[in-house]
């Protein structure tokens, strides 16, 4: 992978954040109910009502608005937010570390649970446990992920409670951390108690995000590993004497990974939109509980800046997974 | 039965899955039109009386009230039943104009390529970097609140699927022997695309389409399921799952039964649509 390389991707970044902000923009300002009228107090007067909309810009022609508006996006500024009244980009950066520390562990558990039924169904296939992995995933594929919170809340918090169905963090703790990553925090400074508490809170949501991935990885890298196995460099290894297990985990694993990669990208924009359903139900203090509470107040500026703050996770995302996509296939790495 | 060969057998359970599916869609078709005739009660009829009602298999139900009531004493059966109709028309209207604008776009960004593939890629890629889910709430939320709106949210949202597979379906297709051999007889390349191209892509693309179905079913269902879809007093799947919700703790089921309405209807459009993409390949077909 080079430099240039990297450079050419991060160039074409800037078109389609350039175009999601447009698109964000004007579609936002056709929203019927105005913004202005939900936050004047009874008794306003039409002197008060013109200077509030003076003073959010909301006077403007759209285009100018949107220039305006983009200028100030360019210099990091995304306003103040409406119904919040505090600054936009102050709120999401509170809010986000909230939401990243959940989507890494959806992530996360999607990754080891796919592959490890993958793996399962590869090595015992044709025999009942790859018909339980189809099974398995096939199921999860067709319930989505706002669905298993549902059924997790039903399940462990109404059913059999075991676990906390709501929040981040049990309400009685007091914190002394220092940044909003509660969970690397409170690790790395060796607070069990706190970040028992956190996993707890966590792991509903973490598990009904990474559920529908969880599937896709399972399927596609079943398929490849499949495919990989009848290869003559696996014959190769298997008359060499190497155990099965070596076999596939060494040999094959890696190999069969490259689609599976390339496939994640776009699964990936679905797990990191799933967050705002999820972090809803589970009360989940996240920038996708937050925009749900944005649009229902019609908070313009705070819907713009988390709509942009989501295209950014994603196309970050995106660019770390086609990296890794170049690392791993030596076609293209040598291009 | 004689031995049957690996591919034979892929083929086999396909043909059940896509029957099963296909009957278990048939039914929900049946539902939805028959609804008038075979909910017990009137969906929107209350009945304060006789709120949270459970079940035939729980203690405290009453005869009259198969799956119980919700909180306004309104029949749980009835609601489901109704609620199949906005779920079907949702899903048959959406996924097919979706597929539409996807594949006219996917078709002549493929076939043409040029400034025009450009134009259509860049879209898809800026299509691709919003959350769905936060977009779809947004939209509805700009159009305001209805059946329609649900449908347009879901064909802005998702006509990028198809759009993206058809385009690389395309692309491939334009390359093969046949297309060449096509122009050289001197076929127009409205008559090419129509009639050469648009057969071979058709496979996958009805694929997508069933399992679109089942992504409109879940769309519906959440934009319900927020308070943006149809009008409250309408009955759906998702609303009702708002509804249980509020009171899980002491009527679990009134939350689960709509769940599993879902979960069976998305079941059955996933296991139509691949069994139909083994059934129409055309190298698993032979």
């Amino acid at each position: 992978m080079s430099f240039p390389f990297l450079l050419r991707r991060l160039v074409l970044v800037i078109p389609t954040l350039i175009g999601v902000s447009i698109i964000v923009f004007v579609l936002l300002r056709v929203v019927p109910g105005d913004p202005i009228m939900m936050m004047i107090p009874p008794g306003a007067t039409e002197d008060d009502i013109d200077h509030l909309r003076q003073l959010y810009g909301l006077d403007k022609p759209i285009f100018e608005q949107y220039f305006v508006w983009f200028s100030e996006v360019l210099k990091g500024d995304f306003g103040t937010s409406i119904s919040l009244r505090q600054d936009v980009v102050e709120l999401i950066l509170s809010r986000l570390p909230a939401t990243i520390e959940l989507a890494v562990a959806a992530m996360f558990i999607s990754v080891i649970l796919g592959a490890s039924l993958a793996l399962f169904g590869t090595f015992w296939s044709n025999r009942w446990p790859e018909t339980i992995v189809d099974g398995f995933a096939g199921l999860n594929q067709a319930i989505p992920d706002f669905l298993w919170g549902l059924i997790f809340i039903l399940a462990f918090g109404v059913l059999w409670p075991l676990l906390p169905v709501s929040g981040r963090i049990d309400p009685r703790i007091s914190l002394d951390l220092v940044s909003q990553f509660y969970i690397a925090e409170s690790l790395i400074r060796g607070q069990f108690s706190v970040f028992v508490t956190l996993i707890t809170h966590m792991i509903m949501p973490a598990i009904a995000l990474a559920l529908p991935l969880t599937a896709v990885i399972a399927r596609s890298l079943k398929a490849s590993l499949r495919e990989t196995m009848t290869q003559d460099y696996i014959r190769m290894a298997q008359i060499k004497g190497f155990g099965p297990w070596r076999v596939l985990i060494v040999e094959a694993l890696r190999n069969a990974l490259i689609p599976t990669v390339a496939l994640s990208g776009v699964q990936f924009n679905f797990l990191l939109g799933g967050t705002v359903l999820i972090e809803r139900i589970f009360s989940y203090p996240g920038i996708g509980n937050m925009s749900i509470g944005a649009v229902i107040d019609r908070d313009l500026p705070l819907i713009q800046g988390l709509i942009i703050t989501f295209a950014i996770l994603f196309i970050v995302t995106n660019l770390v997974i086609d990296m890794s996509y170049r690392t791993l296939n030596p076609r293209v790495r040598n291009e | 039965m004689s031995e049957l060969t690996p591919t034979r057998r892929v083929h086999l359970s396909s043909l059940i899955r896509a029957w099963i599916g296909g009957i278990v869609i048939g039914l929900l078709i049946l539902i939805a039109i028959l609804a008038p005739w075979i909910a017990p009660h009137d969906p929107l009829k209350q009945d304060l009386f006789s709120g949270l009602m459970a079940p035939f298999w729980l203690d405290n139900h009453d005869p009259a009230y198969l799956l119980g009531t919700d909180s306004l004493g309104r029949d749980v059966l009835s609601r489901l039943i109704y609620g199949t109709q906005v779920a079907l028309v949702v899903a048959f209207i959406a996924a097919s104009l979706a597929a539409l604008l996807g594949t006219i776009l996917g078709l002549l960004a493929g076939y043409y390529g040029g400034w025009l593939d450009t134009v259509v890629s860049r879209l898809v890629e800026i299509w691709m970097a919003f959350p769905p889910v936060l977009l779809s709430i947004v939209l509805v939320a700009v159009i305001g609140t209805g059946l329609h709106s649900v449908v347009i949210a879901i064909v802005i949202i998702d006509w990028t699927r198809f759009c993206r597979v058809v385009r690389a379906e395309t692309l491939v297709q334009r390359e093969q022997e046949y297309i060449s051999s096509a122009v050289s007889i001197g076929f127009e390349r409205w008559t090419i695309l129509w009639r050469e191209i648009l057969p071979n892509v058709l496979p996958i693309l009805v694929t997508l389409l069933t399992l679109e179905m089942g992504i409109a079913v879940i769309v519906e269902a959440i934009l319900s399921f927020v308070g943006l879809s149809v009008s409250s007093d309408q009955a759906t799947w998702g609303g009702l799952i708002q509804e249980g919700r509020q009171y899980v703790h002491s009527a679990w089921w009134v939350m689960s039964l709509p769940m599993i309405c879902i979960i069976v209807a998305v079941l059955a459009f996933n296991a139509f649509g691949d069994g139909l993409r083994t059934i129409l390949d055309p190298v698993m077909r032979r």
